[in-house]
């Protein structure tokens, strides 16, 4: 699913942020990143998605050379390769929670009736339909967090990317969203997270690499 | 430097689009203000600036040179009321033509004065072209006569010798003192008789027709017994002057009006929506230990120091702008090149950093009351509500999404998307007014240009007779040869029957009329008026009909809007024409759109003058022919004027004539407009890259969810797009309001009423380009911001909080 090959990143204010780096991600396995700030976590997570570029290597996911894209051709890319979770959830305030599920089918031109009924399947699923007409500032965090993952599986992305989706909850959400991640790994989602939470990369992840200044420090496999 | 220094140093530096905007904005709404401004002022009285700055003659007198000696004449001087004179300058009425050996004589006789130098105590003659004429053989022309230039030939074939000058210099005289300029002894040498003498006076006392002629009476009183033979007032040509300038004022105002409603707007839009995008800052700052009035001062000192360097940039470039613009005023006003008056400057400066300081003050005012987090909090985003509903609504229509998230925008900060509407409104208006002015202008001129209708005019000219050979035998010219150089010709007398018939002959002919004019008497009304007598059917070539009809046969007459006021007549009413105790009653059947002869004018067909006894000066005829489609009119003519030359005429193909005071609106209208459309657009530009900053965060999630650098312009581009749709729908109505009223108001100060077609320009799809051009100029300030957001790295956008 995922192929990093020699990736190095760097940035102008100093050293590689990632260096040399080779990685493979298999279909259905869930890759749970660990590492200290500044360990290049985030940069690996962003040259997946498609948000930024490597200065040196290729990226290929789901067979697309990622790191070869146009603008637009990346835009296409997160459409329909990608879904992302974010620690802070990333909805946007004015927009209602299910117009907020709703939005990459949206841009994906899905028929309304379709991107509806999955947005409620969804919702439904993830245990928010309730709150589909509140706005995202009336919701827990938790909640939040689910509505955020329901919004990235919108368009059935063969990888969903999370970026310490438990970072910012308490302790019984966390524990929920952990729940929840586990549940769709095992229904065979491919997964790369991004955490300082070792009991979610515990609880979900197949594999577990740790970063350190960019370079693999360790790897395990569960 | 302090805390507070360092703090608005860095506001400034660090926020530069928005310090650019302020300081463009700021620049170009002073711009447009000092020089509408500059101009209105100027047009109220640009006569009385250059004929002070001339020291001009309030009184031009003649005197017959072999009644009165120089010296007599230079003791009137010291009449009663007399404070300067200039004079006695040799004068003498010619007809010149122009080119070496003369190209036909021009029917305009020409006033030649001779004078020494151009300066001295009245009459202070501006050179604007050249030098002044100081030996035999040279001559300064009027700088506001034929477009000949210097080193040109001018021709006297009346005047002894027949001398051909040349034009070493143009000069403006503002008391219209001659029409050309000779040394002394040059103009001695152009007559075998003693030349008549010019004086010029100044009078303590001159504001008034009764001053004058007091002034006049003083002077031929002091004068030899019967030898003054004409007197001129400046009164008259300052009236013709101010009447001018006049037609001027109405719409500079309206322009004037709309850059100063739009420069407080932008001005306002702006420093609010830089206040508004730094509360955040603020906030911090205050948790910092600022104190409120630091804040405020902050606040203030940061919108000041860029409007302060638009105002300078401004009243810079507005001082520039206005020097063509006011020459080329000065130039349809016939008085010379003026600048913005000093305390413009200073008072549109003042005003303007009165406007940002107070615009500013107000929301300062409010963000320094703000607790520090309710300021942190307010200062990241539009607040949680507004626009909700519109996004929900929008969101269900079957639109892109990025189209319903773009209209839906504008609700999200209801008062700024309003205020660069109102802007935009204001630039709309200000385009559709332009437009329609322009129109309306192109349209009045044509009609004006009535006195050349058809494609070739004819001249009646007098038949080549016999002339003196070189031995002085007379000497027929060769056929198909005009006389050129040698003695006076003799013309013999035209006929016009037979030029008619030579017309009418000549092949390509599609349909002709003629036009006698002659000076006849209106009852009612004390001086003298034009009548323009017209053989054959003219209706095909009439002047524009303000009300009524033309005429359509004798016993009717039309005139012009002046006439009919002058007499009290209405259209339907009589009127009774005079001419050597003769009477003719002719019926006005039309008002028509005329300003020759200050509109004092009787425009009817020649069988309705029979009763006058009227001996048309064949010289005073035209012929006016429209040729078949398809013709050469310049073979034409060439081939015409052969022709004719047996006969006494001439025949000139007409060329569309531009008067320099359309030119000189087109002028300032279009330069006001494009100044006030980009006023409008830099509105848009800062409220855009506002909204984007804001939203960049958002932004970056839509684009991290899919959405492509084109959907995100898109995007952009509908928010203001509705906006611009909606304000520039209304402003077109506002524009079209102001051209209703100030295009009339035009009229009524150049003395015509306005032909309705003239009037009636906005037709649909004009509109519908208008309306386009308000969404493009609203596009057009989105473009930039709209691009920047569309190439931010995604991931960048998703760090910004």
């Amino acid at each position: 699913m995922i192929e990093i090959r020699a990736v190095t990143k760097s940035y102008d204010d100093g050293g590689p942020a990632l260096a040399d780096l080779n990685l493979t991600v298999a279909e259905g396995e869930a890759l749970a990143v660990l590492g200290p700030s500044g360990s290049g976590k985030s940069t690996l997570l962003n040259l997946v998605a498609g948000l930024d570029r490597p200065t040196e290597g290729t990226v290929t996911v789901a067979g697309t050379r990622v790191d070869d894209l146009s603008e637009t051709a990346l835009a296409r890319y997160r459409r329909r390769k990608v879904g992302m979770v974010f620690q802070f959830f990333n909805l946007l305030d004015d927009l209602t929670v299910i117009d907020n599920v709703l939005l990459p089918a949206q841009l994906s031109r899905m028929s309304r009736r379709a991107a509806r009924d999955r947005a409620e399947e969804l919702l439904g699923k993830l245990g928010v339909l309730q709150h589909a007409r509140a706005f995202p500032g009336r919701l827990s965090g938790g909640e939040r967090q689910r509505v955020a993952v329901a919004r990235a599986l919108m368009n059935r992305p063969p990888l969903l990317l999370a970026d310490e989706p438990t970072g910012a909850l308490d302790t019984a959400s966390a524990a929920d969203v952990r729940d929840l991640l586990t549940g769709l790994n095992a229904d065979g989602q491919t997964m790369l997270l991004v955490t300082h939470d070792t009991a979610l990369a515990d609880a979900c992840a197949t594999r577990t690499i740790e970063l350190t200044d960019g370079r693999i420090t360790r790897m395990a496999t569960r | 430097m302090s805390a507070l220094g360092r703090i608005v140093r860095s506001g400034v530096a660090r926020k530069r689009v928005q310090t650019l905007v302020l300081t463009l904005t700021t620049m170009l709404a002073v711009t447009a203000s000092v020089l509408a401004a500059g101009l209105v002022v100027a047009s109220r009285a640009p006569f009385d600036h250059a004929f002070a700055k001339q020291h001009g003659a309030h009184l031009t007198a003649r005197f017959d040179g072999s009644r009165a000696t120089p010296e007599q004449l230079a003791a009137t001087a010291h009449a009663p009321g007399v404070t300067a004179t200039a004079g006695p300058f040799p004068v003498l009425t010619l007809r010149p033509s122009f080119g070496e050996g003369g190209g036909g004589p021009d029917p305009l006789p020409m006033t030649i004065a001779g004078r020494p130098a151009p300066d001295g105590p009245v009459d202070d003659v501006d050179l604007v072209d050249g030098r002044w004429a100081t030996t035999r053989g040279e001559i300064v022309v009027d700088a506001d006569g034929p477009p000949f230039p210097v080193g040109h030939k001018v021709t006297f074939s009346q005047a002894a010798g027949h001398p051909t000058l040349t034009i070493v210099g143009r000069a403006r005289s503002v008391g219209r003192s001659a029409d050309a300029w000779v040394a002394p002894a040059q103009l001695t040498a152009l007559t075998t008789r003693a030349p008549d003498q010019q004086m010029l006076y100044r009078f303590r006392h001159a504001a008034t027709d009764a001053q004058m002629s007091a002034g006049r009476a003083a002077v031929t009183a002091a004068a030899p017994r019967g030898s003054l033979t004409g007197a001129g007032s400046y009164l008259t040509i300052r009236h013709k002057a101010q009447r001018e300038t006049a037609t001027f004022v109405p719409f500079i105002v309206a322009f004037g009006l709309l850059a100063l409603v739009m420069s407080v707007l932008t001005i306002g839009v702006v420093v609010n929506a830089a206040v508004a995008a730094a509360t955040h800052r603020i906030g911090v700052l205050k948790s910092l230990g600022f104190t409120p009035s630091q804040v405020v001062t902050g606040y203030v000192g940061k919108a000041l120091i860029p409007a302060a360097i638009g105002t300078g940039l401004g009243v810079v470039f507005g001082n520039l702008l206005a020097i063509p613009a006011m020459r080329q005023e000065g130039n349809a006003y016939q008085t010379g090149s003026r600048t913005v008056a000093p305390w413009i400057d200073v008072a549109v400066a003042a005003a303007a950093l009165a406007a940002v300081a107070v615009t500013a003050l107000v929301p300062a005012l409010r963000a320094g009351r703000l607790r520090a987090a309710e300021a942190i909090a307010i200062g990241r985003a539009p607040r949680p509500g507004r626009g909700r509903t519109a996004r929900r609504l929008l969101g269900r229509l079957p639109l892109a999404r990025p189209v319903s998230l773009g209209l839906a925008a504008p609700f999200a900060r209801p008062a700024r998307s309003v205020a660069m509407g109102l802007a935009l409104m204001l630039g709309t208006a200000a385009v559709a007014f332009g437009t329609g002015l322009a129109l309306s202008l192109n349209g009045i001129q044509n009609g004006l240009n009535q006195d050349e209708a058809g494609a070739v005019t004819v001249h009646v000219m007098g038949r080549p007779g016999m002339q003196a050979g070189p031995d002085g035998a007379p000497e027929a010219p060769a056929p198909g040869q005009r006389p050129r150089n040698g003695p006076a010709p003799t013309p013999e007398p035209a006929d016009p029957a037979a030029i008619a018939r030579t017309i009418e002959a000549q092949p390509g002919t599609r349909r002709y009329f003629s036009v006698s004019e002659a000076r006849i008497g209106v009852a009612g009304m004390t001086s003298a008026a034009s009548l323009t007598a017209y053989t054959g059917d003219a209706s095909w070539g009439a002047f524009q009909i303000v009300s009524g009809r033309w005429f359509h046969g004798p016993g009717e007459a039309v005139a012009p809007s002046a006439l009919l006021k002058a007499t009290g007549t209405r259209v339907g009413g009589t009127i009774t024409l005079t001419n050597a105790g003769r009477t003719a009653r002719v019926r006005i059947v039309g008002e028509i759109m005329m300003v020759r002869d200050d509109g004092m004018d009787v425009l009817t067909d020649t069988a309705s003058t029979a009763p006058l006894g009227i001996g048309f000066d064949p010289g005073m005829t035209e012929f006016h022919i429209d040729v078949k489609d398809g013709t050469d009119a310049g073979a034409y003519t060439r081939s015409l004027d052969r022709a004719l030359q047996g006969v006494g005429g001439a025949a000139d193909r007409n060329t569309a004539h531009i008067s320099p005071t359309v030119v000189a609106m087109d002028t300032l209208a279009g330069m006001l407009t494009v100044l006030l459309v980009v006023v409008a657009g830099l509105g848009v530009l800062n409220t855009v890259v506002l909204d984007t900053r804001e939203r960049v965060h958002d932004l970056g999630v839509l684009k991290a969810l899919g959405m492509a650098p084109r959907q995100v312009i898109g995007m952009i581009i509908t928010t203001v797009g509705l906006v611009g749709l909606c304000f520039a729908a209304a402003g077109i109505p506002l524009g079209m309001a102001l051209h209703a009223a100030v295009v009339p108001e035009m009229g009524k100060a150049a003395g015509t009423g306005i032909p309705s077609a003239d009037l009636n320009v906005f037709d649909l799809p004009l509109l519908a380009v208008l309306l386009l051009g308000g969404v493009l100029i609203a596009v057009a300030g989105a473009l930039l911001p709209a691009g920047w957001a569309a190439r931010t790295r995604t991931s960048t956008a998703l760090r910004t909080e």
